[in-house]
């Protein structure tokens, strides 16, 4: 390497790094603004009116607390969060299982329609999932399901983006495993059950926080499928309630989006590296 | 006897019978009964007799079903175009910052997108409350005084793309960020030895190879907004609904508030077919400029 090139070099890099810098500025200025709308909301549960202001930090941090006792206490938040917690489990395990022993075939197995099955499950990927929402109504109704847990479960097991994500992660399996434990006897439902699910145990964990927090997040079906206050789920009944009111209000948002917050800090990596995956672009 | 080209077919069976059954019965069989219904003059909950094409020769003259449409494309247009750029401008930042502040600066963008619906409406119409919210400082600043925002018919629109902006980009910025990640730095490192400035080695290098990203992305985004509806009724209701009507918020209304699920099921076809559609299109488009 010449004199001059590694001049040229060391300027290059040297401009890299200010560049650099400012970028990281600008990132962060960026980000900062896009939290704004979470800072603002906290802030305006957390502290007192303006006018109010300047009073000692622990009592207004008590008050500011006793807002959020306050909504805890005087609605039926508790029931709701109780709804949420039961249908987005069973929406959850229900999606898993479905998927995985449908994966499990598909990946696995030499079967009469596997190529239909498949090609099914591909093309309605895409489909709207609300236009059905009269139909949806229509069943659940004949099935006297309106206003349970189970008629706001059943309509959101459609989820065909999970059996894509665990066929593709089953297809990765080495045939050595498989054949070592077909060999020993096993039956599939054992080789699934002891080879397959806790060789992918990564995804599944990932799949199990996305689609929690997809059935947590949902608003339209559990909307329209109940209509009585205390069966509602969190997302809906915060909305509907005349029990909240003022600053009440932001502190329910708050409460409804904490538990999918803090799950999201606690598994960041896990999440994301997940949506990434089901997106279709290998990270 | 096992089949000879289907050896696994019994026990096949017990493994995909979980799925079919869910899938057949709430999709396949209301996906079918939708059909049916928008050839009926069916109530939500009563089927009704068979009107033949009067449901579909209706929706051709409908005004409300062709504002839904224009207010439904302009607002896919409005929400997505906006969300795929901050993805990927984002997305360009970010893939040259390291360590913890690349985690910090992506957590905060995609924290958003983890939340309710709910949620992200109450925070949203707080900061824009008539006259005292934090936002409508802004908004004097620019429109003389303070506003009406989700009273004035044609901020609705906009106002809901902003919010869904905010609430949905840092899922692009999170595709756009392994798009980016997956692009080999001794290309740029050759580009520079070869005396290529930031411009030449975007064009040259980056859009190419981000291109399929971008049309994923978009894709993703237009069939989501398409399906608009959450957020738009949480901060309409009470407001000049007709205005900003959109195609599901007009499938709810015909259905669970005018009682006609027939022509309410017209209308989902009509989505239905409009999405699959646009799939299809993109899919193709994908294709077609993707891999050079």
């Amino acid at each position: 390497m010449s004199e001059g090139d590694a001049e040229r070099r060391f300027r290059t890099l040297r401009r890299l790094d200010v560049g650099g810098r400012a970028l990281s500025l600008l990132g962060l200025v960026a980000a900062l603004i896009w939290a704004f709308p979470l800072y603002w909301s906290i802030a305006t549960t957390m502290l007192p009116p303006p006018e109010a202001a300047g009073g000692p930090p622990l009592a207004e941090l008590e008050q500011g607390l006793g807002r959020y006792a306050d909504v805890l206490v005087n609605t039926p938040i508790g029931l709701w969060y109780l709804n949420s917690i039961v249908t987005s489990t069973g929406v959850t395990a229900g999606v898993l299982f479905i998927s995985a022993t449908c994966g499990y075939a598909i990946s696995q197995l030499e079967f009469r329609g596997r190529k239909l099955l498949w090609g099914m499950i591909l093309a309605s990927f895409m489909v709207p999932i609300q236009a059905l929402i009269i139909n949806h109504f229509f069943l659940m109704n004949q099935l006297h399901l309106i206003n349970t847990w189970l008629g706001v479960i059943l309509p959101q097991l459609i989820a065909p983006v999970a059996v894509i994500v665990y066929k593709q992660f089953f297809d990765g399996v080495p045939k050595e495993l498989r054949e070592a434990a077909l060999l020993d006897g096993a039956g599939h439902w054992a080789l699934l059950w002891r080879v397959f699910l806790p060789v992918n145990w990564g995804i599944t964990a990932a799949l199990a926080i996305i689609v929690f927090i997809g059935a947590w997040n949902a608003f339209l079906w559990p909307f329209l499928a109940v209509t009585e206050e205390p069966l509602m789920n969190i997302s809906v009944g915060i909305t509907q309630a005349q029990q909240l009111f003022g600053v009440g209000q932001l502190a329910a948002a708050i409460l409804t989006g904490l538990p999918v917050a803090v799950v999201y800090l606690l598994f960041q990596r896990r999440i994301t590296d997940a949506i990434v995956v089901s997106a279709g672009i290998k990270g | 006897m096992p089949h000879p080209r289907f050896p696994d077919n019994r026990i096949a069976l017990g493994f995909v019978l979980p799925f079919i059954a869910v899938y057949g019965l709430l999709f396949i069989y209301p996906s079918l009964q939708m059909v049916w219904m928008s050839f009926t003059d069916s109530q939500l909950i009563v089927p009704g007799k068979w009107v033949g094409l009067d449901n579909y020769l209706y929706l051709l003259r409908d005004w409300r079903f062709g504002r839904a449409t224009f207010n439904t494309l302009y607002f896919v247009l409005l929400s997505s175009i906006p969300a795929t750029a901050v993805g990927l401008g984002i997305g360009l930042i970010l893939v040259r910052l390291r360590g913890r502040l690349q985690g910090l600066v992506l957590a905060l963008f995609f924290l958003p997108y983890v939340l309710p619906v709910s949620t992200v409406t109450t925070i949203w119409s707080w900061m824009l409350d008539y006259p005292a919210g934090v936002l409508q400082g802004p908004i004097s600043l620019v429109m003389g005084r303070p506003m009406h925002v989700f009273l004035t018919p044609s901020w609705v629109l906009p106002v809901v793309a902003l919010m869904t902006v905010w609430w949905t980009a840092g899922f692009n910025v999170l595709l756009f960020l392994a798009g980016l990640r997956s692009i080999s730095p001794e290309l740029y490192e050759a580009a520079r030895l070869d005396g290529a400035g930031a411009w030449t080695q975007f064009r040259a290098i980056t859009w190419p190879l981000i291109w399929p990203v971008t049309a994923l992305v978009l894709t993703i985004q237009l069939i989501l907004e398409i399906k608009l509806f959450d957020q738009l009724y949480l901060v309409s209701r009470g407001g000049q609904v007709d205005a900003t009507l959109v195609f599901v918020q007009y499938i709810y209304s015909l259905g669970f508030q005018k009682d006609q699920g027939g022509y309410a099921s017209t209308v989902a076809v009509a989505l239905f077919v409009l999405v699959m559609a646009l799939s299809v299109l993109q899919f193709q488009a994908l294709r077609a400029r993707g891999p050079k």
